[in-house]
């Protein structure tokens, strides 16, 4: 790695970064009145996260079977429960043991 | 300071999965020959994991830059998005130089946080980014410096860790209402689509995510717009 680019790049990835996040959040101050507009901002946090977890995450372990018990131990949590420490925790768990038993076996 | 404490509290649970999280990449971008101070220097500016995680893949690479900002435009567009629906939530006083400063925090999970309130004042926001960007920061830290000494196992199971908090951000609106399990199907449906059918899975994974995204939430508000007259279902 060049000394140089290192920096560089810091500035472009930092910097676009940045930018795309702020500038629609300060441009923004009036209340978009467009229905289409409101639904489509009220669905879109959740269709990125759900696109970005399936079907990545099931190759994001050692194994696809402990990271699909992992993520299905995740979803039932998380509809019993809302605390996002307690789902993430629990998930990790499941694919320790799964990956110690799959050892085992 | 009511305000403030609160996001304090709500930003707890999001530090500790961002532990984990750039914990691995600390440990990948130094095993990519990175210097521990760069990645933590990457994660101090940027604050974003997908985006970083392409980035430390091109900056092996001299002089991609173009290819660095299109690969940053395309992973990050959905922040656009995620601001531009936290602009209509916020309150009167949240405005200005506050928008341009905080707006950098702006990453999936504390927006999601923020989006689940019916309010969001200058300090909640601003309490609930102290432990995110603490955590964040730290993992990296950690883990560019002692990752190797953890186990194989303890590491594959980390790794879930940021996915098992998407799950539980967005499960629980999917149980709530049927229109946002079917958009949320859509979104899953698509993205395996991308991700094994042949010609689709060329597409870089980046594009891919704001594609899926962007049209199963056209796909939600054309079937199932939301109601006149408030933010919320």
């Amino acid at each position: 790695m060049i000394d140089k680019d290192f920096w560089i790049y810091l500035l472009i990835i930092a910097g676009s970064t940045y930018l795309i996040r702020a500038v629609p959040f300060a441009a923004v101050q009036k209340k978009i009145t467009n229905r289409f507009v409101r639904s489509f901002l009220y669905y879109i946090p959740y269709t990125v996260l759900s696109a970005m977890t399936f079907p990545t995450a099931l190759y994001a372990t050692g194994s696809v079977v402990a990271a699909s018990v992992g993520l299905l131990v995740a979803v039932l949590f998380a509809i019993k429960s809302k605390s996002l420490t307690l789902v993430a925790a629990m998930s990790c768990l499941t694919v320790f043991v799964c990956e110690q038993l799959i050892n085992i076996l | 300071m009511k305000d403030f404490t609160k996001g304090l509290k709500s930003g707890v649970p999001i530090g500790l999965g961002y532990l984990s999280v750039s914990f691995t990449f600390g440990i990948l971008a130094v095993s990519y020959g990175f210097e521990w101070w760069q990645a933590v220097l990457i994660s101090m500016t940027t604050l974003t994991s997908a985006g970083q995680l392409a980035g430390i893949n091109i900056m092996l690479n001299p002089c991609q830059y173009i290819q660095m900002l299109v690969s940053q435009l395309t992973i990050n567009i959905r922040y656009s998005f995620m601001s531009l629906s936290l602009s209509q939530k916020v309150t009167r006083e949240f405005s200005g130089l506050k928008r341009w400063l905080l707006g950098f925090f702006m990453t999936d999970e504390i927006f999601a946080v923020a989006a689940n309130e019916d309010a969001v004042t200058t300090k909640f926001f601003a309490g609930l980014t102290v432990f995110p960007y603490l955590g964040w920061t730290l993992g990296t830290f950690l883990g560019a410096v002692l990752g190797s000494i953890l186990p194989e196992s303890v590491m594959s199971a980390l790794c879930l860790a940021i996915y098992g908090m998407f799950i539980a951000i967005v499960a629980p609106k999917a149980k709530e209402s049927k229109s946002m399990l079917l958009v949320v199907a859509v979104a899953v449906t698509l993205s395996c689509l991308f991700y094994y059918a042949p010609v689709l899975n060329a597409v870089s994974s980046g594009i891919a995510i704001s594609v899926c995204a962007i049209l199963a939430a056209v796909f939600g508000a054309l079937l199932f717009p939301v109601k006149e007259g408030c933010n919320d279902d």
